[in-house]
Parts: structure tokens; sequence; C-alpha cells
């Protein structure tokens, strides 16, 4: 542990808005390791990146990069000493082709021009050494999240000399993928390359990482070899307390299958998106939609929402028929829905957490008869005390909140709209444990008060924990449905390896 | 294989030969050298700032300052001249002075993390102001070097000229033509125009590209307030009112998005020479006002914002189905 680091940070030190948010920090990552980054939302693992890796100051601190003192004023500057990161959103440029969106700003060039050619021959050879068929001088727009994740990447790594940072990397990719991009980084680490790593999934770091240091608000807790760590005591270290028993199985018995639907689709579908396909969803249950990425998950959460039309079948509320063609109809409906992506699609950025909680609200009661005043500061206060959201300052922008704070905004959102039906995409996707636990309680609660719920997860074990049915999706079709008893983490895995037109 | 991204380039090409087909099938005279020699003469210095805005809106920013500098360097050229100063050291001064007037906006831009479109109304403003501070009068210029410059062209065929202003404008895209996609500089400047936060985690020197870009403008917009000079031999403080707006219609109407990141200097000039046919043709009709081609721009200007909106609509469908097809 004593040898000497390849990166090494000590007392490092943040503030936003007077609140603390990094207090003495200490880091230090070797050569030819890969070293996992943990903590729960809000423990200050992205601003320790950042700073790392140049994209904030610091308050107070130092850092060296293999015994020299260095101080990374911007993200360029970090690239010039050797530091690559890739954040946790893809950051990459959709309008500007593959090729430039590699070597941006480290062009090759020959009598002082870029040289477009060498670009784009050294960009296919560079992808293609991750198993990416990409045509260089296409725009990045045109390739799916996952290919331009790969990208981002590749980029990182080429640039990166010395230290690469993944901030969040397999969030988006599936299982084929996440091993391609670690047998990657096995062969980076072979290199000499330090990797840090910030995940969420605790499998891969087991998988991955030989080293892990545990954030706690801010502080440190831990830094230790995770080959005398055991998962129980990792745990530990990032809650601060025993894990508690949050993914015990539910009571199957509490179907209520007998009651009318309340909320029935019926052939709906999408050409292009996802097969017609049948649901019913009652008060009070929690469907689970389980599929692979690219299942068609996200798709059916859209039509039932309005936010794309359907080209098939009807919809039916209490019996009667609806069109559900936007986003308007369905909240007029008592729907409600927290998107997958949540930077995009969910949060808007720069107004408060009140703001952004009463928003669904004001809409349906439409412009012309705002929320008074005190009844938004009830609103507001109420949530934030009812969901925990941190910290507790209806003022604060949202966008200076955790992922998961930001994910219990959106969620209180809705709730303050009193929907009948409430859809959630991937709730508790990039959130850490604590927060996970919350809200998985939080939607058994919503459950039991009677509202119905539509979750899509690709945490198996998650929908097991509170689903009062899983539909299982594989390429665009809904193949299975699994009710009561049936629904256990080996049917859904079974269920989605079913190939969608064999159903 | 034509790629999405380059259709708007595509369309306006097809509308320049098309309207052009127009005109000639109406007037056959318009099919002559003399009147494209014409045209490239009479819209150089709008040519020139259409190359220094296409950057800007690249970027995602915009350049309202263009027309007041366009007037500013004209007018400073003018009283130098008309002092004893030697017009290729005015020339080069007013150049310094107006780049150096960009590069201060840039840099305000930059710092004070305020729109383009503040800082640049500013400029505006302030340029215009100091332009009526030189002379509110038309300064004449008579001078031989401006004679000799005016003098210089290309002999093409059937008496056309390529005068020395076209070629000056023919130069400058050109080099707008190299900097956009040669140089890192103009990777930087479609990089800010896709995402600026993007950009700079991507370790694109924003300060320093922001600089650069609307020195590049203010150079520009300098070069069109000379070229201006040589074709009106005069400096007014009360001219060029507008052409920021000609010049933002010229690089929409050449596929250029203007919401930034997107777009060919090429298609500005094809841009800039739409604008000048209608206005040929309407000298040519002889019973036309000239401001149908304030209306055919306007109309132009709309269906290519709609064209724009259309493309990318249909592309992020594809790029949906793909990547629920690939996922």
């Amino acid at each position: 542990m004593t040898e000497n680091a390849l990166l090494q940070a000590q007392g490092i030190e943040k503030s936003f808005f007077g609140v603390k948010v990094l207090d003495g920090v200490d880091f230090s990552l070797r050569g030819g390791e890969i070293h996992a980054l943990l903590g729960e939302n809000g423990a200050g693992k992205s601003t320790l990146v950042k700073i790392l890796t140049g994209a904030y100051r610091r308050d107070a601190g130092v850092m060296r990069l293999a015994g020299r003192e260095v101080e990374p004023r911007s993200v360029a500057e970090a690239q010039d000493l050797g530091i690559g990161t890739v954040y946790q959103e893809v950051n990459l440029l959709d309008n500007l082709t593959v090729a430039e969106n590699v070597y941006l700003g480290r062009q090759p060039r020959r009598a002082g021009l870029v040289d477009r050619r060498r670009m784009r021959a050294d960009a296919r050879d560079l992808l293609a050494r991750y198993g990416v068929k990409a045509d260089p001088d296409e725009t990045l727009a045109h390739y799916p999240v996952a290919v331009r994740q790969i990208i981002a990447i590749a980029r990182a790594v080429d640039l990166s000399g010395k230290v690469l940072f993944l901030d969040e990397p397999t969030a988006s990719l599936d299982a084929r993928e996440v091993q391609a991009l670690f047998d990657v980084l096995r062969q980076l680490r072979a290199q000499g390359l330090g990797i840090v790593i910030i995940t969420h999934f605790l499998d891969q770091v087991y998988q991955i990482a030989d080293r892990v240091t545990v954030l706690r608000n801010g502080r440190m807790v831990g830094s230790r070899a995770l080959s005398d760590l055991p998962r129980r005591d990792l745990v530990a270290m990032m809650l601060g307390r025993e894990l508690a028993e949050v993914t015990a199985h539910r009571d199957p018995g509490a179907v209520l299958s007998d009651s009318p639907a309340a909320f029935s689709f019926k052939d709906y579908g999408k050409r292009g998106a996802i097969a017609p396909f049948d649901l019913d969803i009652r008060a009070g249950e929690v469907v689970g939609i389980a599929g692979l990425l690219g299942s068609g998950r996200t798709e059916t959460a859209r039509l039932l929402f309005g936010i794309d039309r359907p080209d098939s079948g009807e919809a039916r509320v209490d019996g009667a028929t609806v069109t559900l063609h936007s986003p308007q109809d369905a909240i007029a409906r008592g729907f409600g829905m927290c998107p997958e992506e949540r930077k995009s699609d969910g949060i808007i950025g720069d107004l408060s957490v009140r703001q952004n909680i009463l928003l669904a609200l004001q809409a349906s009661r439409g412009w012309s008869r705002p929320i008074a005043r005190r009844e938004a500061d009830a609103l507001a206060e109420r949530y934030i005390k009812a969901l925990d959201i941190r910290p507790p300052d209806p003022n604060r922008p949202i966008k200076f909140l955790s992922g998961g704070n930001q994910q219990k905004v959106i969620l209180a959102r809705w709730l303050a709209t009193d929907p009948r039906l409430l859809i959630l995409d991937e709730p508790t996707r990039g959130i850490d444990i604590g927060a996970h636990a919350e809200i998985i309680t939080l939607i058994e609660k919503l459950r039991e008060d009677g509202m119905a719920l539509v979750v899509i997860s690709s945490e198996i074990e998650e929908l097991v924990t509170f689903s009062t049915r899983v539909i299982v999706l594989s390429d665009r079709h809904h193949v299975r449905e699994l009710r009561g008893a049936e629904i256990t983490a080996e049917a859904i895995v079974e269920a989605m390896a079913v190939p969608g037109d064999a159903a | 294989m034509i790629r999405a991204r380059h259709l708007p380039f595509l369309a306006t090409v097809l509308i320049f030969v098309l309207a052009y087909a127009l005109c000639v099938l109406q007037f056959p005279n318009m099919l002559s050298f003399r009147v494209l020699g014409n045209l490239l003469t009479d819209n150089a210095f709008l040519g020139i700032a259409a190359v220094g805005m296409t950057f800007v809106i690249l970027s995602g920013g915009i350049d309202l300052s263009m027309g007041s500098v366009i007037a500013f360097t004209s007018v400073l050229v003018a009283v130098l001249v008309r002092a004893g100063v030697h017009p290729a050291l005015a020339f080069a001064l007013a150049l310094m002075v107006s780049t150096g007037f960009g590069a201060l906006m840039g840099l305000t831009i930059h710092a004070l993390k305020m729109p383009a479109f503040v800082v640049t109304l500013a400029g505006m403003f302030l340029a215009r102001g100091a332009a009526f501070l030189l002379s509110t009068d038309s300064v004449p210029i008579s001078h031989d070097f401006i004679k000799l410059l005016k003098g210089l062209f290309i002999r093409l065929p059937d008496k056309g000229k390529l005068s020395f202003l076209a070629i000056l404008m023919l130069l400058a895209f050109v080099i707008g033509v190299i900097l956009a996609h040669r140089t890192r500089f103009g990777a930087n400047v479609y990089a800010i125009g896709g995402s600026e936060q993007s950009a700079e985690l991507m370790g694109v020197p924003l300060r320093k590209t922001m600089v650069q870009l609307y020195a590049f403008s203010g150079f520009m917009a300098g070069l069109a307030g000379l070229a201006y000079t040589l074709y009106t031999s005069a400096g007014y403080s009360l001219a060029t009112v507008g052409v920021e707006l000609d010049a933002i219609a010229a690089v929409v109407v050449g596929g250029t998005l203007l919401t930034g990141g997107s777009g060919l200097v090429l298609g500005t000039l094809f841009g800039v020479l739409i604008q000048g046919l209608i206005q040929t043709y309407i000298v040519f009709d002889g019973t036309l006002s000239s401001w149908w081609t304030k209306i055919v721009i306007g109309l132009l200007l709309f269906a290519f914002i709609v064209l724009q909106r259309l493309i990318l609509l249909v592309s992020e469908r594809r790029a949906a189905i793909r990547s629920a097809a690939g996922g």
C-alpha cells in the first residue's frame, strides 16, 4: 500500500454554497491497478472525480501525479498530464462525426492542417480493437447510446497515458458489452495504467477491481484491497450501517386479480418500437416490466404515457375508450411517469427543488391557476420530508442534488398530482443502495395505498421484491407474464431468453 | 452515399441551380460570365461578412455587430486616407481594430457568460456610434492605390471580369472552408455548437476558441468593410445597416443550423449567391420593387428552417429505430 502512488490526493476539500461536499478526502491510486470508488449518492464521488480531472477546482488539498505536485485547471490540462475521463452521462458530441469525436483536440495533422484521411483510418483501427464497427465519417447521433459509450471510453483510454477515470461506465451497457469493456480494462491494467471506476454494481466491483475506496458524506471511510474485504463489510462501509433486509420476497398472496382492470390496453403497439400487446393494470398492483436493454421496455412506457402514438389497438380507462396521443392526454386520465433519462427528460436543472416538484401539478391545473406560495411551500416541505430528499432545501437548484435525490424529486412531482397510475422507468438506476431501498419501500407503500404502478427495471431481484405481476419482454414482444409465486429471478431470466417471435 | 447532414447544403445548391435556370429561361442574357462576375463583385462584402458569420453561427452564437463594424472600418479607412495615410497602412490598421474589437467581444461573452446576442448587440451600437464620431458625412476616397486595386481583374470569356473584390471574397471562402474542416479551431467551433458543456469536458479550450472565433468574425467584418470601401469608394457611417441580418440569412439559407453545430461554409457562398441572384433578376426585370428580394429571402429562410427541422425529426426517428433494432 505504501508503494509510490501514481496519483495521490491528500486533504481534498470542496464546498458548494457553503455546504461542504468534500472534507479532507485522501485518495491514492497505483499504476497497474483498477480502483473502485464507491459511496452512496451525495457521498462526493462525482465531485472528487471532477476535481481530480480538472473540471472543478479544489478549495484545499494537494494532488500529486507520479510524485510531482500538479494542479490541473481544466480538463484539457488534465488530459495533457495523462488523466483521461469518461463522465457519468456520455459526453460526446452528437453533431460531430465518430472520428472527430475520438480525435477532438488532438487531430493528426500534416503541414499544419488536419489530416482527415489518417484521422478516419486511425479511428477505424482504434474502434475495431473494442469490437465496434462504426463508420468514422458518420455523425455520432446515428449510433445507439451503448456504441457512443464505448466510443467515449475508447477516446478517453486513447488520450490518457497514465490515469483513466470511468464514472458509471456500464450503466447503459448490456452484459456482453460490459464484458468487452472489462477485457479492455484488464488489458490496460496490464499496460500499467491506473484506472478508477465508479459504479453502483457491486458484482462488477468484485469482478474487475483490485482495491476500493469508500466515501460517505464527503469523507473518506476507508481504502481496502478487495481480496480481503467481504461483500457484507463493503456494504456496511458504504451505508455506515448493516444492510436491511430489503430484498425479502413480498407475500405473493397480495394479488387482487378479481377486481376489474382500471387501465386496460388491447392490441396496443407501434411498428418498429413494440409489437402489439395486451396489458391490464388494476389499482393496488405493481406490474413489473423486465427485459434486456432494447427489448422494448422503454418503448412500452412511452406508449402507455402517450409520448409515442400507437398505430394499433385501443386503451381503456375504467372501461371507457380513451385516446392517449400526448402526455397531456395521459396526465388528464391520472397517469404519471418518471422517465429513464433523468438528466435530459426528467429534471429541469436550473429550477429549484420546489419548482421541480410542482411542475406536473401546475401543468395539470393549467397556467391560469397558479399554485399559491403557501400551498407550494407546504407541498415541497411535505415531500422533501416524506421522501427524505437531501439536502432538505426547497430553494436549491435541482442540478446540485445527487442522482438519487433528483429521482426522489421527480417521484414527488408525480405524487403531488395524486396519480392513479404511475409509470416508473428504471427508478433505481444510477442511485446508491440506501436510496435504492427507500424507493423500493416507497413503491410498496404506494401500492398498499391503492395506486397502480408500472415499474420498468433491469434489476431482476428488485422486480421480484415488489411486483405483483411481471411482464417479460424480449425482442420487442411481451413474451411472458408471471404472477404470484411464479415470480422468481430464475423464471424471469428464463423468459427473457425466449426469442420474441416465439411468443 | 448522401449523408443526412449534407442534405441542407445540397438543397441550397439545387435551389440556386433551379433559380438560375428559371432566370435564364426568362432572360437568356443572364447566362453569361459578365452577369456571374458582377454577381460575385456586387455581393463581395456581404459574402466576406457571411464567412465570419458562418463560424459564429456554427458555434451556436451570433454576431450582430457586423454591419456596424463594416461601416466603422470603411469610415476609418476613408478618414485615414483623407488625412494622408497610405491606404495599405489604413487597411492594416482597420483590420487590426476590427479584429481586436471582435476578440474583445469574444472575451466578454466567455468571461461574463453572457449570450452572444447581448454582447454583440452592445458591440453593434458601439461600433456604429464610433463611426459617427469619426465622421457623420460620407467621406469619398480617391487614391491611386485604391484605383489600382479596383482596376485589378482576371478576364473571363465574353467580356466577363473576375474583379479584385470577387477574388477577395472567393479567397475568404477558401480560407473559411480550410479553417472549418482542416483545423482544430474549426473542429472546436463545431464542438461548441454541438454542446458547450460537452466540448469543455472533452478538453476544448473554451476561452481561447471564443476569442479566436469572434476575432475571426471581427476580422471578416473588417475585411468586408474594406471591400465595401473599395466597392463604393467612400466611407459612410450610415451605410450597411442591417447587413448582419443579410449575412445571417445567407448562412441559414446556405444550410447552416441556426442553433449551431451543423453546416458548411461553402453553403454560405450559395446562400449569398441566391440573394444576389434575386437582386439581379429584379434588375433584369426592371419593374419589380427591390424589396421583393427581402420577401423571397424571408420565404426561403422559413422554408430552410422547416427543412432542417424535418431532417432532424426524420434522422431522430431513424436513430430510434436503429438503436431499438441494435440494442
